[in-house]
Protein backbone atom coordinates (compact mmCIF):
# COMPACT_ATOMS: atom_id res chain seq x y z
CA UNK A 1 0.00 0.00 0.00
CA UNK A 2 1.37 3.64 -0.88
CA UNK A 3 2.04 5.82 1.57
CA UNK A 4 1.76 9.70 1.69
CA UNK A 5 5.38 11.90 1.34
CA UNK A 6 5.58 15.32 3.20
CA UNK A 7 8.56 18.07 2.29
CA UNK A 8 8.96 20.87 4.48
CA UNK A 9 11.61 23.40 3.54
CA UNK A 10 13.60 21.61 1.55
CA UNK A 11 16.98 22.90 0.07
CA UNK A 12 19.63 20.87 -2.02
CA UNK A 13 22.74 22.38 -3.72
CA UNK A 14 25.44 21.07 -6.49
CA UNK A 15 28.52 22.34 -4.94
CA UNK A 16 27.89 26.26 -4.57
CA UNK A 17 24.63 26.67 -6.92
CA UNK A 18 21.59 26.43 -5.19
CA UNK A 19 19.26 24.14 -6.93
CA UNK A 20 16.15 23.77 -4.66
CA UNK A 21 14.69 26.41 -2.53
CA UNK A 22 12.58 25.85 0.04
CA UNK A 23 10.53 22.93 -1.33
CA UNK A 24 7.60 22.29 1.31
CA UNK A 25 5.04 19.64 -0.19
CA UNK A 26 2.48 16.86 0.83
CA UNK A 27 1.91 13.88 -2.08
CA UNK A 28 -1.14 12.06 -1.27
CA UNK A 29 -1.01 8.55 -0.88
CA UNK A 30 -2.21 6.14 -3.83
CA UNK A 31 -2.04 9.02 -6.20
CA UNK A 32 -0.42 10.11 -9.25
CA UNK A 33 1.58 13.53 -8.87
CA UNK A 34 2.87 15.05 -11.43
CA UNK A 35 6.00 17.99 -11.49
CA UNK A 36 6.51 20.02 -14.44
CA UNK A 37 8.38 22.76 -15.34
CA UNK A 38 11.14 23.78 -17.94
CA UNK A 39 14.24 21.77 -18.43
CA UNK A 40 16.68 22.62 -15.35
CA UNK A 41 14.00 23.98 -13.03
CA UNK A 42 15.09 21.11 -10.11
CA UNK A 43 12.24 18.77 -10.46
CA UNK A 44 14.33 15.82 -11.18
CA UNK A 45 16.62 17.15 -8.20
CA UNK A 46 13.61 17.16 -6.30
CA UNK A 47 13.01 13.95 -6.71
CA UNK A 48 16.07 12.73 -6.27
CA UNK A 49 16.37 13.92 -3.32
CA UNK A 50 12.98 11.50 -1.79
CA UNK A 51 15.20 8.82 -2.14
CA UNK A 52 18.39 10.36 -1.40
CA UNK A 53 19.44 9.78 -4.87
CA UNK A 54 21.14 13.22 -5.02
CA UNK A 55 23.32 13.19 -2.10
CA UNK A 56 25.26 10.54 -4.55
CA UNK A 57 26.23 13.16 -7.08
CA UNK A 58 29.98 14.77 -6.80
CA UNK A 59 29.70 17.93 -4.01
CA UNK A 60 25.29 17.55 -3.54
CA UNK A 61 24.43 18.58 -0.43
CA UNK A 62 20.39 18.73 1.15
CA UNK A 63 18.73 20.70 4.27
CA UNK A 64 15.18 20.04 4.87
CA UNK A 65 12.61 17.27 6.29
CA UNK A 66 11.42 15.06 4.07
CA UNK A 67 8.84 12.08 5.41
CA UNK A 68 7.95 8.87 3.47
CA UNK A 69 4.98 7.93 5.51
CA UNK A 70 6.09 7.52 9.09
CA UNK A 71 9.98 7.16 8.07
CA UNK A 72 11.81 10.09 8.76
CA UNK A 73 14.00 9.98 5.66
CA UNK A 74 17.77 12.05 6.81
CA UNK A 75 16.84 11.30 10.57
CA UNK A 76 17.92 8.22 12.06
CA UNK A 77 17.42 6.30 8.49
CA UNK A 78 19.84 4.77 5.99
CA UNK A 79 20.18 5.52 2.16
CA UNK A 80 19.73 1.92 1.93
CA UNK A 81 17.15 1.26 4.24
CA UNK A 82 15.16 4.20 2.62
CA UNK A 83 15.80 3.49 -1.21
CA UNK A 84 14.26 0.10 0.12
CA UNK A 85 10.72 1.28 0.44
CA UNK A 86 11.07 3.27 -2.38
CA UNK A 87 11.30 2.47 -6.59
CA UNK A 88 12.74 4.60 -9.11
CA UNK A 89 12.00 4.50 -12.71
CA UNK A 90 14.96 6.69 -14.64
CA UNK A 91 14.55 8.79 -18.13
CA UNK A 92 16.72 6.43 -20.01
CA UNK A 93 15.68 2.42 -19.92
CA UNK A 94 18.78 0.98 -17.69
CA UNK A 95 18.32 -2.95 -16.90
CA UNK A 96 21.28 -4.29 -16.08
CA UNK A 97 23.29 -5.84 -19.39
CA UNK A 98 25.01 -8.82 -17.92
CA UNK A 99 21.48 -10.29 -16.41
CA UNK A 100 18.54 -12.21 -17.90
CA UNK A 101 15.34 -10.86 -17.57
CA UNK A 102 14.56 -13.09 -14.19
CA UNK A 103 17.54 -11.61 -13.17
CA UNK A 104 16.79 -7.92 -13.72
CA UNK A 105 13.50 -8.14 -12.27
CA UNK A 106 15.13 -10.14 -8.56
CA UNK A 107 17.88 -8.16 -8.52
CA UNK A 108 16.74 -5.72 -5.82
CA UNK A 109 15.97 -8.91 -3.44
CA UNK A 110 18.70 -10.90 -4.24
CA UNK A 111 21.50 -8.45 -4.43
CA UNK A 112 20.18 -7.69 -0.92
CA UNK A 113 20.58 -11.28 0.20
CA UNK A 114 17.27 -12.65 -0.51
CA UNK A 115 17.41 -16.03 -1.99
CA UNK A 116 14.16 -18.58 -1.68
CA UNK A 117 13.84 -19.35 -5.11
CA UNK A 118 10.27 -20.16 -5.30
CA UNK A 119 9.26 -16.90 -3.67
CA UNK A 120 11.20 -15.18 -6.35
CA UNK A 121 9.35 -16.78 -9.03
CA UNK A 122 6.30 -15.94 -7.73
CA UNK A 123 7.59 -12.33 -7.15
CA UNK A 124 9.08 -11.85 -10.73
CA UNK A 125 5.96 -13.27 -12.35
CA UNK A 126 3.86 -10.73 -10.39
CA UNK A 127 6.07 -8.01 -10.57
CA UNK A 128 6.14 -8.01 -15.00
CA UNK A 129 2.69 -9.28 -14.80
CA UNK A 130 2.07 -5.48 -12.61
CA UNK A 131 4.45 -4.01 -15.63
CA UNK A 132 2.39 -5.45 -18.18
CA UNK A 133 5.63 -7.51 -19.75
CA UNK A 134 4.71 -10.62 -18.65
CA UNK A 135 3.18 -11.84 -22.07
CA UNK A 136 5.81 -10.64 -24.09
CA UNK A 137 8.64 -12.78 -21.93
CA UNK A 138 7.30 -15.14 -20.33
CA UNK A 139 8.45 -18.02 -22.25
CA UNK A 140 12.28 -16.15 -22.41
CA UNK A 141 12.87 -14.65 -18.67
CA UNK A 142 15.98 -17.09 -18.46
CA UNK A 143 17.42 -17.15 -21.77
CA UNK A 144 17.20 -13.23 -23.23
CA UNK A 145 19.05 -10.53 -21.51
CA UNK A 146 17.66 -7.53 -20.08
CA UNK A 147 19.20 -5.34 -22.93
CA UNK A 148 18.26 -7.34 -25.67
CA UNK A 149 14.45 -6.35 -25.43
CA UNK A 150 13.41 -3.03 -27.18
CA UNK A 151 13.31 0.63 -25.87
CA UNK A 152 9.40 0.36 -23.98
CA UNK A 153 9.74 -3.43 -23.33
CA UNK A 154 13.05 -2.22 -21.46
CA UNK A 155 11.31 1.04 -19.47
CA UNK A 156 8.74 -1.38 -17.88
CA UNK A 157 11.09 -4.51 -17.18
CA UNK A 158 12.91 -1.77 -15.34
CA UNK A 159 9.00 -0.60 -13.38
CA UNK A 160 8.82 -4.46 -12.70
CA UNK A 161 12.40 -4.33 -11.22
CA UNK A 162 11.40 -1.09 -9.06
CA UNK A 163 8.11 -3.05 -8.48
CA UNK A 164 9.95 -6.50 -7.10
CA UNK A 165 11.23 -5.05 -4.00
CA UNK A 166 7.29 -3.68 -2.88
CA UNK A 167 8.33 -0.26 -2.74
CA UNK A 168 5.28 1.99 -1.09
CA UNK A 169 6.11 5.18 -3.60
CA UNK A 170 7.53 4.94 -6.90
CA UNK A 171 9.23 7.52 -8.46
CA UNK A 172 9.72 7.84 -12.09
CA UNK A 173 11.67 10.52 -13.82
CA UNK A 174 10.72 11.45 -16.92
CA UNK A 175 9.90 7.51 -17.76
CA UNK A 176 8.61 8.33 -21.35
CA UNK A 177 11.43 10.66 -22.75
CA UNK A 178 12.92 8.42 -24.86
CA UNK A 179 9.61 5.96 -25.90
CA UNK A 180 7.09 6.86 -28.95
CA UNK A 181 3.55 7.26 -28.81
CA UNK A 182 2.62 3.51 -28.30
CA UNK A 183 4.97 2.33 -25.84
CA UNK A 184 4.14 5.95 -23.80
CA UNK A 185 0.63 5.05 -23.86
CA UNK A 186 1.65 1.49 -22.27
CA UNK A 187 3.07 3.50 -19.72
CA UNK A 188 0.36 5.97 -18.73
CA UNK A 189 -1.63 3.15 -18.83
CA UNK A 190 0.23 1.09 -16.35
CA UNK A 191 0.43 3.97 -13.60
CA UNK A 192 -2.79 4.45 -13.98
CA UNK A 193 -3.03 0.78 -12.72
CA UNK A 194 -0.24 1.22 -10.44
CA UNK A 195 -1.62 4.48 -8.28
CA UNK A 196 -4.69 2.18 -6.87
CA UNK A 197 -1.27 0.17 -4.79
CA UNK A 198 1.61 3.05 -4.92
CA UNK A 199 2.43 6.39 -4.52
CA UNK A 200 3.59 7.47 -7.73
CA UNK A 201 5.36 10.70 -8.25
CA UNK A 202 6.39 11.55 -12.02
CA UNK A 203 8.53 14.14 -13.36
CA UNK A 204 7.27 15.28 -17.23
CA UNK A 205 8.15 17.44 -19.45
CA UNK A 206 5.06 16.62 -21.46
CA UNK A 207 1.90 18.40 -20.12
CA UNK A 208 -0.44 16.35 -21.38
CA UNK A 209 0.75 13.45 -19.81
CA UNK A 210 0.66 15.25 -16.22
CA UNK A 211 -3.11 16.05 -17.41
CA UNK A 212 -3.64 12.62 -18.50
CA UNK A 213 -1.88 10.47 -15.52
CA UNK A 214 -2.07 12.66 -12.66
CA UNK A 215 -4.70 13.85 -9.94
CA UNK A 216 -2.16 16.44 -8.62
CA UNK A 217 0.34 18.65 -10.56
CA UNK A 218 3.71 20.90 -8.90
CA UNK A 219 4.83 23.29 -11.47
CA UNK A 220 8.54 23.94 -10.89
CA UNK A 221 10.30 27.45 -12.06
CA UNK A 222 14.27 27.91 -11.26
CA UNK A 223 14.58 25.63 -8.30
CA UNK A 224 11.06 27.18 -6.28
CA UNK A 225 8.17 25.09 -6.57
CA UNK A 226 5.47 28.01 -8.02
CA UNK A 227 2.43 26.06 -7.51
CA UNK A 228 0.85 23.06 -6.20
CA UNK A 229 -2.97 22.19 -6.87
CA UNK A 230 -4.99 19.84 -8.68
CA UNK A 231 -4.68 19.11 -11.97
CA UNK A 232 -7.69 20.03 -13.44
CA UNK A 233 -7.21 23.49 -11.67
CA UNK A 234 -3.60 23.55 -12.57
CA UNK A 235 -4.40 23.09 -16.09
CA UNK A 236 -7.49 25.06 -16.41
CA UNK A 237 -7.59 27.91 -13.75
CA UNK A 238 -4.19 28.63 -12.51
CA UNK A 239 -3.53 30.92 -9.78
CA UNK A 240 0.16 32.43 -10.34
CA UNK A 241 0.55 33.98 -14.19
CA UNK A 242 3.98 32.20 -14.15
CA UNK A 243 1.92 28.87 -14.54
CA UNK A 244 -0.59 29.84 -16.94
CA UNK A 245 2.40 31.65 -19.22
CA UNK A 246 4.08 27.99 -18.94
CA UNK A 247 1.06 25.86 -19.45
CA UNK A 248 0.14 28.02 -22.64
CA UNK A 249 2.93 27.54 -24.05
CA UNK A 250 4.75 31.32 -23.68
CA UNK A 251 8.18 29.91 -22.18
CA UNK A 252 9.70 26.79 -21.42
CA UNK B 1 -0.18 11.53 -53.85
CA UNK B 2 2.48 13.53 -54.69
CA UNK B 3 -0.07 16.87 -55.31
CA UNK B 4 -1.03 15.81 -51.40
CA UNK B 5 2.86 16.43 -50.45
CA UNK B 6 3.47 19.69 -52.38
CA UNK B 7 6.07 20.10 -54.97
CA UNK B 8 8.25 17.05 -55.08
CA UNK B 9 11.51 16.74 -56.88
CA UNK B 10 11.19 15.52 -60.49
CA UNK B 11 12.05 11.74 -60.55
CA UNK B 12 11.31 11.41 -63.89
CA UNK B 13 14.36 11.97 -65.44
CA UNK B 14 16.76 9.66 -65.72
CA UNK B 15 19.94 11.45 -64.34
CA UNK B 16 19.93 13.21 -60.91
CA UNK B 17 20.20 16.77 -61.14
CA UNK B 18 24.01 17.75 -61.13
CA UNK B 19 25.50 18.19 -57.67
CA UNK B 20 22.99 16.38 -55.82
CA UNK B 21 23.99 12.61 -55.90
CA UNK B 22 26.60 12.72 -58.20
CA UNK B 23 30.48 12.40 -56.14
CA UNK B 24 33.05 14.80 -57.27
CA UNK B 25 36.19 12.25 -58.94
CA UNK B 26 38.28 13.98 -55.95
CA UNK B 27 36.11 12.61 -53.16
CA UNK B 28 36.26 8.78 -54.99
CA UNK B 29 39.88 9.12 -55.27
CA UNK B 30 40.19 10.62 -51.65
CA UNK B 31 37.81 7.61 -50.56
CA UNK B 32 39.91 4.97 -51.86
CA UNK B 33 43.45 6.67 -50.64
CA UNK B 34 42.34 6.49 -47.25
CA UNK B 35 40.61 3.18 -47.38
CA UNK B 36 44.08 1.64 -48.68
CA UNK B 37 46.01 3.65 -46.38
CA UNK B 38 44.06 2.00 -43.52
CA UNK B 39 44.38 -1.47 -45.08
CA UNK B 40 47.96 -1.04 -45.39
CA UNK B 41 48.90 -0.13 -41.71
CA UNK B 42 46.79 -3.07 -40.59
CA UNK B 43 49.40 -4.80 -42.86
CA UNK B 44 52.09 -3.60 -41.29
CA UNK B 45 51.31 -4.18 -38.04
CA UNK B 46 50.04 -7.41 -38.36
CA UNK B 47 54.00 -8.92 -40.83
CA UNK B 48 55.74 -8.89 -37.50
CA UNK B 49 53.20 -10.56 -35.69
CA UNK B 50 52.98 -13.15 -38.69
CA UNK B 51 56.60 -13.16 -39.11
CA UNK B 52 57.77 -14.18 -35.70
CA UNK B 53 55.43 -16.93 -34.99
CA UNK B 54 56.10 -18.25 -38.82
CA UNK B 55 59.65 -18.15 -38.25
CA UNK B 56 59.84 -19.28 -34.59
CA UNK B 57 57.60 -22.52 -36.32
CA UNK B 58 60.17 -22.88 -39.02
CA UNK B 59 62.89 -23.17 -36.13
CA UNK B 60 61.53 -24.76 -32.99
CA UNK B 61 59.01 -27.22 -34.42
CA UNK B 62 61.24 -29.83 -35.63
CA UNK B 63 62.97 -30.00 -32.11
CA UNK B 64 59.48 -30.01 -30.20
CA UNK B 65 58.78 -34.17 -29.55
CA UNK B 66 57.83 -35.93 -26.97
CA UNK B 67 61.43 -35.82 -24.73
CA UNK B 68 61.34 -32.23 -25.16
CA UNK B 69 58.04 -31.77 -23.40
CA UNK B 70 58.40 -34.14 -20.66
CA UNK B 71 62.38 -34.48 -19.97
CA UNK B 72 64.52 -32.13 -18.06
CA UNK B 73 67.77 -30.79 -19.74
CA UNK B 74 70.44 -33.40 -20.54
CA UNK B 75 74.31 -32.40 -19.23
CA UNK B 76 76.27 -29.83 -21.63
CA UNK B 77 77.22 -31.85 -24.77
CA UNK B 78 74.57 -34.52 -24.38
CA UNK B 79 72.23 -34.56 -27.11
CA UNK B 80 68.70 -34.60 -26.44
CA UNK B 81 66.73 -33.47 -23.14
CA UNK B 82 64.13 -30.96 -22.88
CA UNK B 83 62.45 -27.90 -21.00
CA UNK B 84 59.77 -30.07 -19.17
CA UNK B 85 60.98 -28.51 -15.52
CA UNK B 86 61.01 -24.90 -17.32
CA UNK B 87 57.43 -25.11 -19.16
CA UNK B 88 56.40 -26.40 -15.31
CA UNK B 89 58.28 -23.31 -13.39
CA UNK B 90 56.68 -20.96 -15.68
CA UNK B 91 53.95 -22.31 -15.07
CA UNK B 92 54.13 -21.92 -10.86
CA UNK B 93 55.98 -18.61 -11.48
CA UNK B 94 52.96 -17.00 -13.25
CA UNK B 95 50.41 -18.77 -10.59
CA UNK B 96 52.07 -17.17 -8.00
CA UNK B 97 52.39 -13.65 -10.26
CA UNK B 98 48.91 -13.78 -11.16
CA UNK B 99 47.71 -14.64 -7.37
CA UNK B 100 49.42 -11.82 -6.28
CA UNK B 101 49.18 -9.00 -8.89
CA UNK B 102 46.01 -9.53 -10.00
CA UNK B 103 43.83 -9.09 -7.01
CA UNK B 104 45.78 -6.05 -6.11
CA UNK B 105 45.78 -4.76 -9.72
CA UNK B 106 41.98 -4.94 -10.01
CA UNK B 107 41.13 -4.06 -5.85
CA UNK B 108 43.29 -0.69 -6.88
CA UNK B 109 41.31 -0.02 -9.62
CA UNK B 110 38.34 -0.05 -8.27
CA UNK B 111 39.86 2.11 -5.72
CA UNK B 112 40.39 4.82 -8.26
CA UNK B 113 37.45 3.87 -10.65
CA UNK B 114 34.71 4.51 -7.58
CA UNK B 115 36.67 6.08 -4.85
CA UNK B 116 39.15 7.81 -6.05
CA UNK B 117 38.30 10.95 -7.42
CA UNK B 118 41.04 12.98 -4.89
CA UNK B 119 44.24 13.87 -4.10
CA UNK B 120 45.43 10.77 -2.79
CA UNK B 121 43.79 8.94 -6.42
CA UNK B 122 45.56 10.97 -8.11
CA UNK B 123 48.88 10.29 -6.48
CA UNK B 124 48.06 6.57 -6.75
CA UNK B 125 47.72 6.84 -10.88
CA UNK B 126 50.77 8.62 -11.27
CA UNK B 127 52.83 6.24 -9.06
CA UNK B 128 51.31 3.83 -11.21
CA UNK B 129 52.07 5.32 -14.49
CA UNK B 130 55.55 5.63 -13.30
CA UNK B 131 55.70 1.65 -11.92
CA UNK B 132 54.44 0.98 -15.62
CA UNK B 133 57.88 2.59 -17.10
CA UNK B 134 60.04 1.15 -14.51
CA UNK B 135 62.71 -1.35 -16.35
CA UNK B 136 62.13 -4.50 -15.53
CA UNK B 137 65.55 -5.30 -14.47
CA UNK B 138 64.73 -3.35 -11.69
CA UNK B 139 62.00 -4.64 -10.35
CA UNK B 140 63.82 -8.11 -10.20
CA UNK B 141 66.18 -6.27 -8.01
CA UNK B 142 63.43 -4.97 -5.92
CA UNK B 143 62.35 -8.48 -5.90
CA UNK B 144 65.29 -9.87 -4.88
CA UNK B 145 65.83 -7.31 -2.06
CA UNK B 146 62.75 -7.55 0.02
CA UNK B 147 62.77 -11.71 -1.20
CA UNK B 148 66.00 -13.18 -2.08
CA UNK B 149 67.94 -11.51 0.73
CA UNK B 150 65.66 -12.40 3.22
CA UNK B 151 65.01 -15.83 2.11
CA UNK B 152 68.67 -16.23 2.20
CA UNK B 153 68.41 -17.86 -1.31
CA UNK B 154 66.31 -17.67 -4.77
CA UNK B 155 63.10 -19.02 -5.54
CA UNK B 156 59.60 -19.13 -7.77
CA UNK B 157 58.29 -16.87 -5.03
CA UNK B 158 60.85 -13.93 -5.29
CA UNK B 159 60.25 -14.36 -9.39
CA UNK B 160 56.47 -14.59 -8.63
CA UNK B 161 56.84 -11.78 -6.48
CA UNK B 162 58.80 -9.98 -9.07
CA UNK B 163 56.53 -10.66 -12.39
CA UNK B 164 53.18 -9.57 -10.29
CA UNK B 165 54.71 -6.15 -9.51
CA UNK B 166 55.15 -5.71 -13.11
CA UNK B 167 51.29 -6.53 -13.64
CA UNK B 168 49.92 -4.44 -11.05
CA UNK B 169 50.02 -1.18 -12.93
CA UNK B 170 48.82 -2.55 -16.26
CA UNK B 171 45.81 -4.17 -14.51
CA UNK B 172 44.92 -1.18 -12.43
CA UNK B 173 44.78 1.36 -15.06
CA UNK B 174 42.76 -0.73 -17.37
CA UNK B 175 40.61 -1.78 -14.37
CA UNK B 176 39.83 1.78 -13.34
CA UNK B 177 39.25 2.71 -17.24
CA UNK B 178 36.86 -0.05 -18.20
CA UNK B 179 35.10 0.56 -14.66
CA UNK B 180 34.71 4.24 -15.77
CA UNK B 181 33.05 2.93 -18.76
CA UNK B 182 29.99 1.42 -16.78
CA UNK B 183 27.59 3.99 -17.33
CA UNK B 184 26.82 5.63 -14.26
CA UNK B 185 22.64 5.14 -14.57
CA UNK B 186 22.92 1.21 -13.83
CA UNK B 187 24.91 2.22 -10.36
CA UNK B 188 21.63 4.55 -9.54
CA UNK B 189 20.02 2.07 -10.58
CA UNK B 190 21.22 -0.39 -7.84
CA UNK B 191 21.03 2.29 -5.54
CA UNK B 192 17.65 2.94 -6.18
CA UNK B 193 16.79 -0.72 -5.35
CA UNK B 194 18.45 -0.37 -1.87
CA UNK B 195 21.48 -2.38 -2.75
CA UNK B 196 24.36 -0.73 -0.85
CA UNK B 197 27.50 0.83 -2.48
CA UNK B 198 30.18 -1.79 -1.82
CA UNK B 199 27.35 -4.30 -3.02
CA UNK B 200 26.53 -2.63 -6.13
CA UNK B 201 30.64 -2.00 -6.87
CA UNK B 202 30.99 -5.93 -7.05
CA UNK B 203 27.81 -7.44 -8.62
CA UNK B 204 26.87 -4.28 -11.29
CA UNK B 205 29.84 -2.21 -12.21
CA UNK B 206 32.60 -5.12 -11.66
CA UNK B 207 30.43 -7.57 -13.60
CA UNK B 208 29.30 -5.39 -16.20
CA UNK B 209 32.80 -4.82 -16.76
CA UNK B 210 33.90 -7.83 -16.67
CA UNK B 211 35.42 -8.60 -19.92
CA UNK B 212 37.33 -5.24 -20.04
CA UNK B 213 38.68 -5.60 -17.05
CA UNK B 214 39.98 -9.66 -18.54
CA UNK B 215 41.56 -8.32 -21.26
CA UNK B 216 43.54 -6.02 -19.32
CA UNK B 217 44.75 -9.04 -17.14
CA UNK B 218 45.43 -11.01 -19.80
CA UNK B 219 47.62 -8.30 -21.66
CA UNK B 220 49.36 -8.20 -18.03
CA UNK B 221 49.99 -11.62 -18.00
CA UNK B 222 51.02 -11.92 -21.67
CA UNK B 223 53.43 -9.48 -21.00
CA UNK B 224 55.14 -10.42 -17.75
CA UNK B 225 55.07 -14.54 -19.32
CA UNK B 226 58.18 -13.73 -21.26
CA UNK B 227 60.25 -11.43 -19.15
CA UNK B 228 63.58 -12.45 -18.75
CA UNK B 229 65.11 -9.83 -17.09
CA UNK B 230 63.70 -10.19 -13.55
CA UNK B 231 64.06 -13.90 -13.33
CA UNK B 232 67.61 -13.99 -13.90
CA UNK B 233 68.29 -12.99 -9.78
CA UNK B 234 65.05 -14.02 -8.41
CA UNK B 235 63.39 -17.20 -9.57
CA UNK B 236 67.03 -18.05 -11.12
CA UNK B 237 67.00 -20.74 -13.18
CA UNK B 238 67.03 -24.86 -12.25
CA UNK B 239 68.18 -27.92 -14.22
CA UNK B 240 66.11 -30.28 -12.01
CA UNK B 241 62.26 -30.62 -11.42
CA UNK B 242 60.82 -28.23 -8.43
CA UNK B 243 57.87 -27.95 -7.28
CA UNK B 244 59.01 -26.21 -3.88
CA UNK B 245 57.73 -22.35 -4.21
CA UNK B 246 60.75 -21.40 -1.71
CA UNK B 247 63.33 -22.97 -4.19
CA UNK B 248 64.94 -21.92 -7.08
CA UNK B 249 63.11 -22.62 -10.23
CA UNK B 250 63.83 -23.24 -13.76
CA UNK B 251 61.49 -20.82 -16.21
CA UNK B 252 60.95 -21.03 -20.16
CA UNK B 253 62.59 -17.28 -20.60
CA UNK B 254 65.65 -17.96 -18.72
CA UNK B 255 65.64 -21.40 -20.34
CA UNK B 256 66.10 -19.77 -23.70
CA UNK B 257 68.40 -17.16 -22.75
CA UNK B 258 70.61 -19.95 -21.32
CA UNK B 259 70.23 -22.20 -24.21
CA UNK B 260 70.82 -19.39 -26.82
CA UNK B 261 74.22 -18.22 -25.68
CA UNK B 262 75.62 -21.91 -25.21
CA UNK B 263 77.61 -22.77 -27.85
CA UNK B 264 76.29 -26.34 -28.68
CA UNK B 265 74.04 -26.59 -32.07
CA UNK B 266 71.15 -29.01 -30.14
CA UNK B 267 70.71 -26.14 -27.32
CA UNK B 268 70.33 -23.23 -30.11
CA UNK B 269 67.32 -25.99 -31.59
CA UNK B 270 66.30 -26.24 -28.30
CA UNK B 271 66.06 -22.26 -27.88
CA UNK B 272 63.78 -22.45 -30.92
CA UNK B 273 61.83 -24.69 -29.74
CA UNK B 274 61.13 -23.37 -26.04
CA UNK B 275 60.22 -19.94 -27.62
CA UNK B 276 57.99 -21.62 -29.67
CA UNK B 277 56.30 -23.38 -26.57
CA UNK B 278 56.15 -20.37 -24.54
CA UNK B 279 54.47 -18.29 -27.30
CA UNK B 280 51.81 -21.14 -27.71
CA UNK B 281 51.21 -21.44 -23.73
CA UNK B 282 50.69 -17.82 -23.50
CA UNK B 283 47.98 -17.87 -26.38
CA UNK B 284 46.30 -20.49 -25.03
CA UNK B 285 46.21 -19.14 -21.95
CA UNK B 286 44.63 -16.18 -23.05
CA UNK B 287 42.13 -17.87 -25.13
CA UNK B 288 41.44 -20.33 -22.40
CA UNK B 289 40.44 -17.58 -20.22
CA UNK B 290 38.24 -15.38 -22.71
CA UNK B 291 36.55 -18.48 -23.97
CA UNK B 292 35.29 -19.30 -20.06
CA UNK B 293 35.04 -15.64 -19.29
CA UNK B 294 32.26 -15.56 -21.87
CA UNK B 295 30.48 -18.95 -20.76
CA UNK B 296 30.56 -17.70 -17.52
CA UNK B 297 29.66 -14.14 -17.75
CA UNK B 298 26.76 -14.44 -20.26
CA UNK B 299 25.78 -18.64 -20.02
CA UNK B 300 22.56 -18.94 -21.38
CA UNK B 301 22.25 -15.47 -22.40
CA UNK B 302 21.39 -14.32 -26.14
Amino acid sequence: MGVGIQVENLNAWYGKSQALHDINLTVEANHATALIGPSGCGKSTFIRCLNRMHETSPEARVQGKVKIGELDAYNGTSPTQLRRRIGMVFQKANPFPTMSIYDNVAAGLKLNGYSDKKHLDEIVERSLQSSALWEEVKDSVHKKSGASLSGGQQQRLCIARALAVEPEVLLMDEPCSALDPISTGKIEELIFQLKEQYTIVIVTHNMQQAARVAEFTGFFLLGRMIEYDKTEKIFTNPSDKRTEDYITGRFG
Amino acid sequence: MASLRGPVPDSTGSKPPHGVLEISWWRRVADHLATGFAVVTVVLVLAPLVAIFGYLVYKGIGSINLAFLTQIPKPPGELGGGMANAIAGSVLILAIASLLGVPVGIGAGIYLAEYGRNRFGDSIRFVSDVLNGVPSIVIGIVAYTIVVLRQKHFSALAGGVALAIMMVPTITRTTEEMLLLVPNVLREAAYGLGVPRWRTTLSIVLRTATSGIITGVMLAFARVAGETAPLLFTAFGNQYWNWRVDQPTAALPLQIFTYAISPYDDWHRQAWAGALVLIVLIVTAVAAVRFAVRRGTLGGVA
